[in-house]
């Protein structure tokens, strides 16, 4: 046979069967919940008489003839009706164990390996005996051509004890599927991709280089070059796609066999299997989500007896859910076990000083909770003396961050824990974020980007401070750790420091911090391009990409950058930023703050920004009744909402003789109070100042902390506390 | 044997011809900040990304006062396509087995690792390059940094 025939037969060989075996496990944990359907034994015969006879054809005569001796053993299953026996399920599973073993031989070295499994074919051969001894008749199974004739008499209807009919329209539609479906290479489709980049490239240089031109013909036809580029980059993007059961497929397997070791008892509940996503996204997710589900079973999901003791069903459930949402893929890893006690990380972080004891005071449960993703501080150390697998959960967080996903846990103690899991549909085509720093252009994954700043004249100066030497930034009340870009890597910044400063506040494994740029472009939608082995091993780029102008811009890797600036090794400076967020309504010191300046009647009043949600503008007429408060209806839910001017006795536009108008649109400032929003209405919005403010106290105004002057103008401070008592 | 050849200052180097994709002209080239010294940048080359080794950085010689007639010579190695940054392109030289020489021992010691053979031409010498050497040595000198 010719030699390279020969390769691409072995080949197919290995993909087909192992990706057969998959189905395999399947088909026998199937059997082994009880749940088999007439089919479960038909397509396992079919999987392993395939891999038998083509294993055969090539030259491995090993395969063949242990997976003869497994035929064997199937052929009498599927003649009987069987009751779930979970000693023929683990057999059989050991059984494809040892077929998927000699085929990765086969896939690295070519042969078919040095094990002769003579056990497991012992094994299988007196299951099988014992079997066919107790029920159905003698049937000859001899080898090959014997096989053979069974499989041709016989071909894939169902046993004749159990003819139901469901069965064969079951069978039916399937040799359309597959006329319907071609196996492609995955390198193939790779190019395909690559191409698709090059046009997306292309199509926004034509888009850049005609925009200005006035020919109509000519844009008409950009227009649709430009079209019909998205919708294939669109297409060849979904060829790309995997439904994450894919994945899933290989969890029941792992979480029977990790069950059977701890003695646990746990259903597996798949839901939406079929949520698709890019492949080399599959990949990145694989062991992330291993890991995740081992702690769920070996850390959270009790014994039996535990869980009977504390009033659960015996039997632990764990719940895989996949949905899109927002243009991402969202995975939530459920379970019904012990839950995480908030209580207990702590305690550990502190005793391992990741945290200091005020810090920890300051902390919600969530945060309490999210210590958890700490180096350092293993589910293993809180939650069982059982040890952990290597990968802590760090680990889970920065594999997920690097793909542009984040991570976040949620737990009731005593009644499980969930992880949810919010990762991009692709890593191929990115929306990121273009800076300047030096000469230079650099591109940002726009996934990791929280906000940007400018900050402008003597602001600049006035805004940024020192802690030990490193430049903080009070962004809104809250230091920002601050990172020069050229700084870090070593360029000439090309910016006047007295000008105009720009800020990118970015991401990295749950902290922020301020990346200073020269100067920020715009967002663009990028064909991330990897790096020579040299340029990866740096760490701080994530990739190249190919500017609209044909230029290669790099792509920075958020994580790589903060680590080389040695922002992440630092929990503190975290904690207080997130800890100034509780003091927004503190009693007024002299200190920089940032304050929305709004008008209500002739007073100016002022909000700190840092309480604010968002701002809106709604009629008047939307104000509904509840109680004896006044409501909206906000994002479907209902909001308290307070004119502004109403609880201060000021006559303004929304309150009071100057009759308002119901249909005229008003601003909202949606207030946001630990928990609690709560809408003020104003009359208008001025501007928002960083300034230092000196309060002065004015007793017995109700909802006022003081005033100030803002801007050369006397300005009321809002109590913010105060009226949220008010509103809700 | 064939060689593609290049001129770095007066010397003559090659590297076999069958390892050179293709000559284009000076491109572009986007630098890559904290990357070794050898390392010019990055270059698009129809789509793909080629990082681009300065040669007159690896051989030690003095950067050329105008390199805006630099060279790329884009050629094959383990890792994918390397971009060699030349003064200007020679010949591709048949070379007869028979000329060949070792590397005289006079020359340092890390540019020796690059430099394969030399080749006794009629009037002066060719210097045989090893593509691959040029990038496992750029990365040595990477975990020495480091």
């Amino acid at each position: 046979m010719n030699e390279d025939l020969q390769q691409q037969l072995v080949k197919e060989l290995v993909v087909e069967s192992l990706e057969g075996l998959d189905t395999f496990d399947q088909e026998i944990l199937a059997f082994e919940h009880g749940d088999e359907t007439p089919d479960t034994w038909n397509n396992a015969f079919r999987i392993i008489h395939t891999i038998k006879g083509s294993s055969g054809c090539i030259g491995f005569p090993k395969v063949e003839s242990v997976a003869h001796v497994g035929e064997s053993l199937l052929s009498v299953l599927r003649d009987g009706h069987r009751p779930a026996d979970s000693n023929i399920a683990s057999s059989l599973l050991q059984y494809s164990d040892a077929l998927r073993e000699m085929m990765r031989s086969i896939e690295q070295t070519g042969n078919e390996g040095a094990a002769d499994h003579a056990d497991l074919v012992q094994n299988l051969q007196a299951l099988q005996a014992g079997i066919s001894g107790a029920a159905a008749p003698e049937k000859p199974t001899f080898g090959f051509f014997g096989d053979e004739n069974t499989e041709a008499n016989q071909p894939v209807t169902p046993p004749a004890s159990a003819p139901q009919p469901g069965a064969v329209v079951k069978e039916a539609p399937k040799p359309s599927a597959a006329d319907s479906a071609i196996r492609v290479d995955v390198g193939q489709i790779d190019r395909l991709m690559n191409l698709v980049g090059e046009l997306v490239l292309a199509r926004n240089q034509i888009v850049q280089a005609t925009g200005h031109l006035g020919d109509p013909g000519l844009l008409t036809a950009v227009q649709r070059v430009n079209l019909i580029t998205s919708e294939l980059q669109e297409s060849v993007m979904k060829t790309r796609m995997q439904p994450i059961g894919n994945v899933w497929s290989k969890f029941p397997r792992i979480i029977r066999d990790l069950c059977h070791e701890l003695g646990k008892d746990v259903a597996l509940v798949l839901e939406g299997n079929e949520t698709e996503l890019d492949r080399t996204i599959i990949e990145a997710i694989k062991d992330p989500m291993t890991h995740l589900i081992r702690n769920a079973i070996d850390h959270g999901i009790e014994t039996p007896d535990a869980r009977i003791a504390a009033g659960k069903p015996a039997q632990g459930r764990l719940v895989l859910r996949a949905f899109h949402e927002g243009g991402q893929v969202n995975i939530e890893i459920s379970d019904d076990g012990k839950g995480i006690d908030a209580a207990r990380v702590v305690e550990k972080a502190l005793q391992r000083g990741l945290v200091s004891p005020e810090q920890a005071g300051r902390m919600s449960h969530r945060e309490q909770l999210d210590l958890v993703f700490l180096p350092g501080l293993s589910t293993a150390d809180i939650v069982t003396n059982v040890s952990g697998r290597g990968v802590g959960m760090d680990v889970v967080r920065t594999n997920i961050e690097k793909i542009g996903g984040n991570v976040n846990l949620d737990s009731e103690p005593g009644h499980g824990a969930v992880i949810r899991i919010k990762i991009p549909l692709t890593l191929a085509i990115i929306p990121a974020l273009v800076v300047n720093c030096g000469d230079d252009r650099f591109a940002i994954p726009a996934a990791s980007l929280v906000e940007l700043v400018r900050i402008e004249g003597d602001q600049v100066a006035r805004s940024l401070e020192h802690i030990h030497e490193a430049p903080v930034y009070r962004l809104r009340g809250d230091l920002l750790p601050l990172v020069d870009l050229a700084k870090e890597l070593g360029i000439t910044a090309r910016r006047h420091v007295e000008d105009t400063l720009f800020l990118v506040v970015l991401q990295a494994e749950g902290r922020q911090f301020g990346l200073v740029v020269d100067n920020i472009q715009d967002t663009e939608e990028i064909v991330v391009k990897p790096l020579a082995r040299e340029m990866k091993g740096l760490g701080v780029y994530a990739g190249a990409t190919i500017m609209g102008d044909g230029k290669v811009a790099l792509i920075l890797d958020v994580v790589g950058l903060a680590r080389r600036a040695a922002l992440l090794e630092e929990s503190s400076r975290h904690a207080s930023r997130e800890s100034a967020k509780q003091t927004c309504a503190a009693e007024g010191a002299e200190e920089s703050r940032s304050l929305l300046l709004a008008r209500v009647g002739r007073n100016r009043i002022a909000i700190p920004l840092s309480c604010i949600a968002r701002l809106e503008e709604i009629p008047l007429s939307r104000i509904e009744n509840a109680g004896h408060s006044e409501v909206i209806q906000y994002r479907g839910r209902i909001m308290s909402v307070v004119r502004l001017s109403a609880v201060l006795g000021i006559e303004g536009e929304s309150f009071g003789s100057g009759a308002p108008d119901c249909e005229r649109l008003m601003p909202l400032v949606v207030c946001a109070l630990e928990k609690d929003n709560f809408g003020v209405i104003v009359d208008s919005i001025e501007d928002i100042v960083e300034e230092q403010i000196r309060i002065e106290a004015r007793e017995g105004q109700r909802g006022i902390l003081g005033s100030a002057i803002v801007r050369q103008k006397v300005t009321d401070l809002l109590d913010v506390r105060e009226l949220a008592r008010i509103a809700v | 044997m064939q060689f593609c050849t290049f001129y770095l200052g007066s010397d003559l180097f090659g590297v076999p011809v069958l390892q050179v994709q293709e000559v284009v002209r000076q491109h572009e080239i986007t630098q890559v900040p904290l990357a070794p010294a050898v390392v010019r940048g990055l270059i698009n080359l129809r789509g793909n990304i080629v990082s681009t080794v300065d040669m007159r950085r690896v051989l030690r010689m003095e950067p050329l006062a105008d390199a805006s007639g630099s060279i790329n010579v884009i050629t094959r190695v383990a890792g994918g396509l390397v971009s060699l940054l030349v003064d200007h392109i020679g010949d591709v030289i048949d070379a007869p087995e028979d000329r060949f020489e070792p590397v005289p021992s006079v020359l340092a010691g890390e540019i020796r690792q690059v430099i394969s053979r030399v080749c006794k031409l009629p009037g002066n010498l060719l210097m045989i390059l090893n593509p691959d050497r040029i990038v496992e040595f750029d990365r040595s000198k990477i975990t020495a940094a480091e």
